[in-house]
């Protein structure tokens, strides 16, 4: 596979590291009433389509950035690939 | 043996010759040939024999989908086992041996099976050999096993070499015949960086083999213009010998280039290239390949392709037979007689199974019209041939024509599904190709000649537009249609004998029938049920008419009937190459450390740590084994000072602003308030609450941290903390750099660590123990001004210090250490000793922190802070995760002090049976403590803490052995900890 | 219709023309008291073991294409019983003791080969981890065994020994341990299953379920719907889709794990021989090609297919281990699709909605545990128990923290 890396282009599937499902990014507040639920849902949880899926993948063999890419899990079609911190910013995380 | 059955022309090399052996019997060649064909002029017909009936078989096709000849090539190392004769550049020296009989080729006591085939059928396996119980692992399944397989590996390691490469490109163009010349002729005149690869030895494909007109030249001879004017082209590179094997995701196609396999020795360079090409498009041009018609007995060495005839009488110059006929349900087959007739041979006659006209005149051969042959005769060597009519024809060879399917396998290798046209009665692309992949010629179901090239230049056009490349001039050559009516005919239905339709497996008709009637219906079903299409050519002649017959079983359409997915590689590739230079030594690179070079001048043994190599122990003159070395070094170092190189240990650079909360988050325990220039042990946690990592974290300033993680966890750390800063954080102002190669680290411990490194250490910096104590860190000098940084920390439990200097320097700190350390008999240490002197400590190393241990069952509970936010304490507080009865981590030592504990035993409370309901937990590290002069260990146990004292067994059957051991504290060496602060 | 050396003798006499379907092609009931979603191994075992042990005959098996085209058909065909945790080590024990009795159990030569299965390792704390697993192994009555080098070097010469980037130090073997034939499980389940009375649909696909007031009532098919007092949905790499339909998401996630073969060769290989540090693991089939695998691919795919760098990086670890290999060719790759979960270990368990229930979670060891599967599902459907050696396998066991995680690697699935 190859992956257009945003600030790199197109580089080969083998110099990333896939973790998982982007909803990874999403971590429960730990203070929340919820928290121990919450939690169970984020570590063990996942959607798990056939078929769009916004998952990271990691450049560690390139310049360490953290991405998430939406690859279709039937065709392995890539539609899109952003900066995994700023899709981190865009869901409102921060410090 | 002389070459019998060379006939004129062909393009090999008549001035030369070639000699070769073939089951030790010499015999001749040309340049140019193939095995196949040089066997075939030396009158050579039974090749081998086939995989379950051992049914002598002779040469079938011209090209890669043989599934007949298979051979034993080369000798020695260099034994290459079914290696398909009909690819196999003949060279001088050739070796090759048929395969898979006992006893001669000739005699081959095997073929017994083949009088019992009745009751061998489709799927008999399944239904016996069950009586009595015993007798399948002791009798039966031996013998089946015995008699299973091909041809034979050496045995010996492949002594050849393999290289790996990647290429770029606009446009892939996979095959060299007239589709893809000219594809390749358009797409290279427009400037678009081009790959033009083909399987065979000789560009240009089937206009090779035949003797059609492009351009008003010969077919052969256009091709050949054609290359040297692609050749030329500096953006296209022509490769032949090479099969692009697959076709993967984005683009990516594998591709196996066979570089001196036509050669008689490699001479020391890659045998072959395994390719990863990277295109932007590519045009699929690989062409069709014949399908046979079964009738009984239609197995005989001699029943051969018609166009594989072709192609030998053509290409090579020889012809397979001297009374050559012809059955077929198409127009191609007459091409073959007609072909062989001009070049001098006998065609007695064409069966034809349709009642039409002749398709043109053959001097000397009948039109047997409407007709088909059901029987031949000769065992090892078809003498004759019979007809639906009960005539017998005398031939030596059947030149059959089934109609082409087109060679849609790497259309399929994403999952895509070919479709049926009924015009040409075979399978071709469907809608859902590979992106970036066009399909042209006959691969595409243009099977005429003009149409072919029609076809690849207008695909190659649309594909490099679609790039943005105008197209370039390329006129299309003169070329005709030649016809190609084709019938649906599959199988001789006044047939009676077996009718063979995967050759090498010896799938019949019948097999098919009884498949249908058992129920193996859908394609999946026939295929693993009767083995059809399992074979080394994956059924490249069988799958469809055997699909067709399976058809005629359920009365339904071929397309509805279903079609196999073809999946990668479109033919062998050989796991040497898939290899590449990744075996032996260089499987994986090698870390050395910086002391590599002292270490292994001092006598040091190494060990695997991962990637790293590290210096295992230390051996002196005299010394009889290695508990000898480790033991000497551990008490040198507890007695006065050692030292160990260190490196490997993972070290990340923190910095920025929000450093300390970033710390405080990733870590388990505390971290916002650690003061500049102190050092705190610090646990990870996963984000389940399993601890993870440990090490230390040192505050060099007030936003600068050196962290360490353990050496298997360095990389997995970091791409951690990326995550946590990247995707959790994002706005933290904190930066991270791995620095595990940037620095040497070194460990001096022991009662003379401070005294040695006084004489290191520039006399500017105060190591004292009240301004620099237990758990302290700087930036020093060492040696006159060389940077350094000195850490108080001790994982032996001694006073000890790591002491890092840059990583050139590693080396020569080591030296200096040790001439430092020389008046105190300073020792080095290798990993051995450092993992007793841990063990006598009581430390967690990879054994306890493997992935499955809590902080709670490491006796660490309470440093999981639940005050703060942190990766992993919300998940640490599951129910389960803190339950009383945990196992715990806690020290053993044996009863009988004489003993040796083993580490993986499991303990079971005195009087209870050793099973797994009663199992308490194992013991996870031991070693022999030169200190206390016994084997210590430690292990986790069920409320291990509560159970101090306690005398449990450890049992290990495994070894067949067990002992009684005592639960004591993991801290078998100064448990109160003075040694280090002193 | 009853197998024995006497019909193929018959048979064979007669032109092979009197057998019979292997199993029947029914249409399917509008209602059943159990419908298995998922004609693979793991569901036909199902059937068989709830007809044969538990007396059910009102069964139906619903499969989207044709049975056994999941993973019971496309894995490598090992079978063992060498895991580590009391919540795994009993069950597949009881699995491979099944297996030893399959073929007389249903009158089908599934070829069971115990030719034994090895684990290599390369340093003294694999041994140690080894060691434990050996005599976790022994604890619950399994055989294990451990080899020195030289006792290797005698049984296996054409592994490397000389010239190894990470050295041989020993082995773990399990002689029980080996392979069968992958698709003749499915077949011989399935026929064990029709001859009792289970009606086996194929080319049915389930596109949701009728579930009211928590309560599943029956599935709705392209066959039309089907009531069932009980829902067992079995589809492995596919749960994550079918229980969607349910609206329920799962502690799992479906990646493709690929597998290889070679051309077929005279034998080379006594047993399964597995090569951890280089993620690499072979046996020889009874036709003589090499079947070999390695890692998965590592990303969530349904594409049943891999991709390159897992292919060579297999390939390299077979040339590792045993470089007399280079000169055999690989044939043919496939892809399945795992239903890799959180810690490595499957489910066998109710849901949260009465009357469906759920089996997956295998990851890349779901065939050996075929006949295990198949029976605590079945006990779990006619008694609503867990049986004993599957109590662990529960949905809950993260909420609750009682992992099952062999190879320690936490909550990301591609890393087991």
């Amino acid at each position: 596979m190859i992956i257009n890396h945003p600030l790199l282009g197109p580089r080969d599937a083998a110099e990333f590291v896939y973790l998982g499902d982007a909803a990874l990014i999403e971590r429960p507040d730990w203070q929340a009433r919820d928290a121990a639920e919450a939690f169970y849902e984020y570590g063990y949880l996942r959607d798990n389509p056939a078929g769009k899926h916004a998952e990271l993948w990691y450049h560690e063999q390139g310049d360490r950035s953290w991405l998430v890419v939406t690859r279709d899990t039937t065709t392995h079609e890539i539609t899109s690939v952003e900066m995994a911190r700023d899709v981190a910013r865009a869901k409102g995380r921060s410090k | 043996m002389s070459q019998i059955n060379r006939i004129s022309g062909g393009q090999i090399d008549r001035a030369q010759e070639v000699k070769f052996t073939f089951n030790g019997k010499w015999m001749r060649g040309h340049p140019g040939d193939t095995l196949a064909s040089a066997l075939l002029a030396n009158g050579q017909r039974l090749v081998g024999r086939s995989f379950k009936y051992h049914r002598p078989r002779g040469i079938f096709t011209a090209g890669s989908e043989e599934p007949n000849a298979l051979v034993e090539l080369r000798k020695g190392a260099h034994q290459e086992p079914n290696t398909r004769a009909t690819v196999t550049e003949l060279f001088d020296g050739l070796h090759a041996n048929s395969q898979n009989h006992r006893g001669s080729l000739e005699h081959d006591l095997m073929a017994v099976t083949d009088f019992l085939s009745p009751f061998l059928s489709a799927g008999f396996y399944y239904k016996t050999f069950m009586w009595p119980r015993a007798f399948w692992e002791k009798l039966y399944e031996p013998i089946i096993r015995k008699s299973a397989g091909l041809g034979r590996l050496s045995m010996q390691e492949d002594p050849d070499i393999y290289d790996k490469g990647y290429l770029h490109c606009d446009l892939l163009v996979i095959g060299a015949g007239p589709a893809g010349l000219m594809a390749a002729l358009a797409a290279g005149r427009s400037g678009a960086r081009v790959i033009l690869a083909d399987e065979d030895f000789t560009l240009g494909g089937r206009l090779n083999s035949e003797t059609l007109e492009v351009g008003g030249m010969p077919g052969a001879r256009w091709a050949k213009e054609a290359l040297v004017e692609l050749a030329a082209m500096g953006n296209v590179r022509l490769m032949a010998r090479t099969t692009v094997y697959g076709a993967y995701d984005h683009g990516v196609y594998g591709a196996l280039e066979r570089c001196t396999d036509h050669l008689a020795t490699s001479g020391g360079k890659p045998r072959q290239i395994l390719w990863r090409v990277t295109s932007k498009r590519a045009v699929l041009a690989a062409g069709a390949t014949e399908r046979p018609i079964a009738f009984g007995n239609n197995d005989r060495p001699g029943v051969m392709l018609a166009g594989s005839v072709r192609s030998y009488a053509n290409r090579y110059g020889v012809t397979p037979g001297q009374q050559v006929a012809v059955f077929t349900n198409n127009d191609d087959g007459w091409r073959t007689a007609a072909d062989l007739v001009a070049k001098g041979v006998h065609v007695p006659a064409i069966i034809d199974v349709r009642d039409a006209p002749a398709v043109c005149d053959v001097p000397g051969a009948r039109h047997i019209r409407n007709a088909g042959v059901v029987d031949t005769v000769g065992r090892k060597g078809l003498k004759s041939v019979t007809l639906t009519d009960g005539q017998m024809i005398p031939v030596d060879c059947l030149a059959v024509s089934g109609g082409w399917n087109p060679n849609v396998h790497l259309t399929c290798h994403q999952r895509g599904r070919p479709t049926w046209r009924d015009d040409i009665s075979a399978f071709v692309p469907g809608r859902d190709l590979p992106p970036g992949m066009a399909v042209a010629g006959a691969a595409n179901g243009a099977m005429t000649l003009a149409a072919a090239l029609a076809e690849g230049r207008a695909v190659a056009n649309a594909q490099i537009e679609a790039l943005g490349f105008k197209p370039g001039k390329a006129d299309l050559p003169r070329a005709e249609d030649e016809p190609r009516d084709c019938v649906p005919y599959w199988h001789v239905r006044e047939s009676t004998k077996r009718g063979w339709l995967d050759l090498q497996n010896d799938v019949t008709v019948k097999d098919v029938k009884q498949s249908h009637r058992e129920g193996f219906r859908s394609v999946e079903h026939l295929k693993r049920y009767t083995t059809l299409g399992m074979a080394t050519d994956q059924g490249k002649t069988a799958n469809i008419p055997a699909l067709a017959i399976m058809a005629e079983c359920t009365g339904k359409t071929i397309p509805e009937t279903g079609t196999t997915i073809f999946r990668p590689p479109y033919t062998p590739v050989p796991i040497g190459a898939l290899g590449g230079r990744s075996r032996g030594r260089d499987f994986r690179p090698y870390r050395l450390t910086p002391s590599h070079v002292w270490a292994k001048n001092n006598g040091a043994t190494f060990v695997e740590v991962g990637n790293w190599l590290r210096a295992q122990w230390f051996a002196r003159p005299g010394e009889k084994g290695w508990r000898d070395s480790v033991d000497r070094e551990v008490l040198a170092t507890r007695k006065s000072v050692g030292i160990c190189d260190v490196t490997t240990l993972g070290k990340i650079d923190v910095q920025g602003r929000d450093a300390a909360a970033f710390l405080n988050k990733v870590y388990a325990n505390g971290f916002a308030k650690l003061a500049v220039g102190r050092v705190r042990y610090g646990l990870m946690l996963r984000e389940d609450g399993i601890a993870y990592d440990d090490g230390t974290t040192a505050r060099m300033s007030e936003n600068h941290f050196v962290m360490t993680t353990t050496t298997a966890n360095a990389v997995l750390v970091f791409r951690r903390l990326e995550f946590a800063r990247q995707c959790l954080w994002p706005d933290m102002d904190v930066h991270l750099i791995s620095t595990t190669d940037g620095w040497a680290q070194f460990a001096v411990a022991g009662p003379n660590a401070r005294n040695l490194l006084r004489k290191v250490v520039d006399a500017a910096h105060d190591i004292s123990n009240e301004a620099f104590p237990f758990m302290a860190c700087g930036e020093v000098t060492v040696c006159n001004g060389t940077p350094a940084r000195l850490f108080r920390i001790s994982f032996s439990g001694e006073l000890a210090y790591e002491v890092a200097v840059p990583a050139r320097y590693g080396n020569a700190m080591m030296d200096v250490l040790m001439q430092a350390g020389q008046e105190f008999d300073a020792t080095p240490y290798g990993t051995e000793a450092l993992g007793v002197m841990r063990i006598e400590k009581g430390h967690a190393a990879g054994n306890e922190l493997n992935g499955q241990t809590t902080a709670h069952n490491l006796g660490m509970g309470r440093m999981v802070s639940q005050t703060k936010e942190c990766i992993g304490n919300v998940l640490s507080q599951r129910p389960e995760m803190l339950r009383e009865d945990a196992v715990k981590l806690v020290g053993f030592r044996p009863v009988d002090r004489d003993r040796g504990l083993i580490a993986g035993s499991h303990f079971i409370t005195k009087g209870d049976a050793a099973s797994m309901d009663n199992d308490q937990g194992w013991m996870s590290s031991v070693a022999y403590s030169p200190s206390l002069g016994h084997s210590v260990g430690l292990g986790f146990i069920k409320n291990g803490d509560t159970r101090m004292g306690e005398i449990v067994r450890a049992v290990s059957p495994v070894h067949g052995t067990e002992m009684e051991v005592e639960i004591v504290s993991a801290h078998f060496i100064d448990p109160a900890g003075e040694r280090p602060r002193a | 219709m009853r197998y024995s050396a006497l019909k193929i003798l018959r048979e064979g006499l007669t032109g092979n023309k009197g057998w019979k379907p292997v199993w029947r092609e029914p249409d399917p009931k509008p209602d059943y008291d159990i419908v298995i979603i998922g004609g693979g191994g793991h569901g036909l075992a199902t059937a068989y073991y709830l007809a044969r042990e538990f007396g059910m005959r009102n069964i139906a098996v619903l499969e989207k294409g044709w049975i056994g085209s999941g993973n019971i058909g496309r894995n490598t065909t090992i079978i063992r019983s060498n895991y580590m945790l009391p919540g795994n080590e009993p069950f597949y024990e009881m699995s491979l003791k099944l297996w030893e009795g399959l073929e007389q159990d249903f009158n089908y030569n599934a070829m069971v080969s115990q030719r034994s299965i090895l684990n290599l390792f390369h340093t003294d704390a694999q041994r140690d981890a080894f060691v434990r697993r050996a005599n976790a192994m022994f604890l619950a009555g399994a055989d294990a065994e451990l080899a020195t080098t030289e006792q290797l070097r005698a049984e296996l010469p054409f592994l490397d020994y000389e010239n190894a980037r990470f050295p041989i130090k020993g082995g773990l073997f399990q002689r029980r341990g080996g392979t069968v034939r992958h698709d003749a499980v499915a077949w011989g389940y399935a026929r064990g299953a029709d001859e009792r009375g289970v009606d086996i649909i194929q080319n049915c696909e389930v596109t949701g379920f009728d579930i009211e007031n928590a309560k599943c009532r029956g599935v709705q098919t392209s066959r039309g719907a089907i009531r069932a007092r009980k829902v067992a949905v079995c589809v492995a790499g596919s749960s994550g889709r079918v229980m969607a339909l349910a609206g329920m998401r799962l502690p799992i996630e479906s990646h493709v794990l690929q597998a290889f073969v070679t051309e077929g060769l005279k034998p080379v290989l006594p047993g399964v021989i597995t090569f951890g540090a280089g993620h690499f693991y072979v046996s020889q089939s009874d036709k003589g090609g090499l079947v070999f695998g390695g890692d998965i691919d590592g990303y969530n795919s349904y594409a049943q297919r891999g991709n390159l760098p897992v292919v060579e990086d297999v390939a390299e670890g077979g040339m590792a281990i045993m470089p007399m290999i280079g000169r055999a060719r690989l044939l043919r790759s496939w892809g399945g699709i795992m239903d890799m979960s959180m810690d490595g270990s499957p489910f066998i368990d109710k849901t949260d909605i009465d009357g469906l229930y759920f089996n997956g979670g295998w990851c890349y060891g779901g065939f050996k545990a075929t006949p295990a599967s198949g029976l605590c599902y079945a006990h779990l459907l006619a008694r609503d128990t867990p049986h004993p050696v599957a109590r662990q396998m529960r949905l809950d066991r993260f909420k609750r923290g009682n992992l099952i995680d062999e190879k320690g690697q936490g909550n990301q699935p591609n890393l087991h």
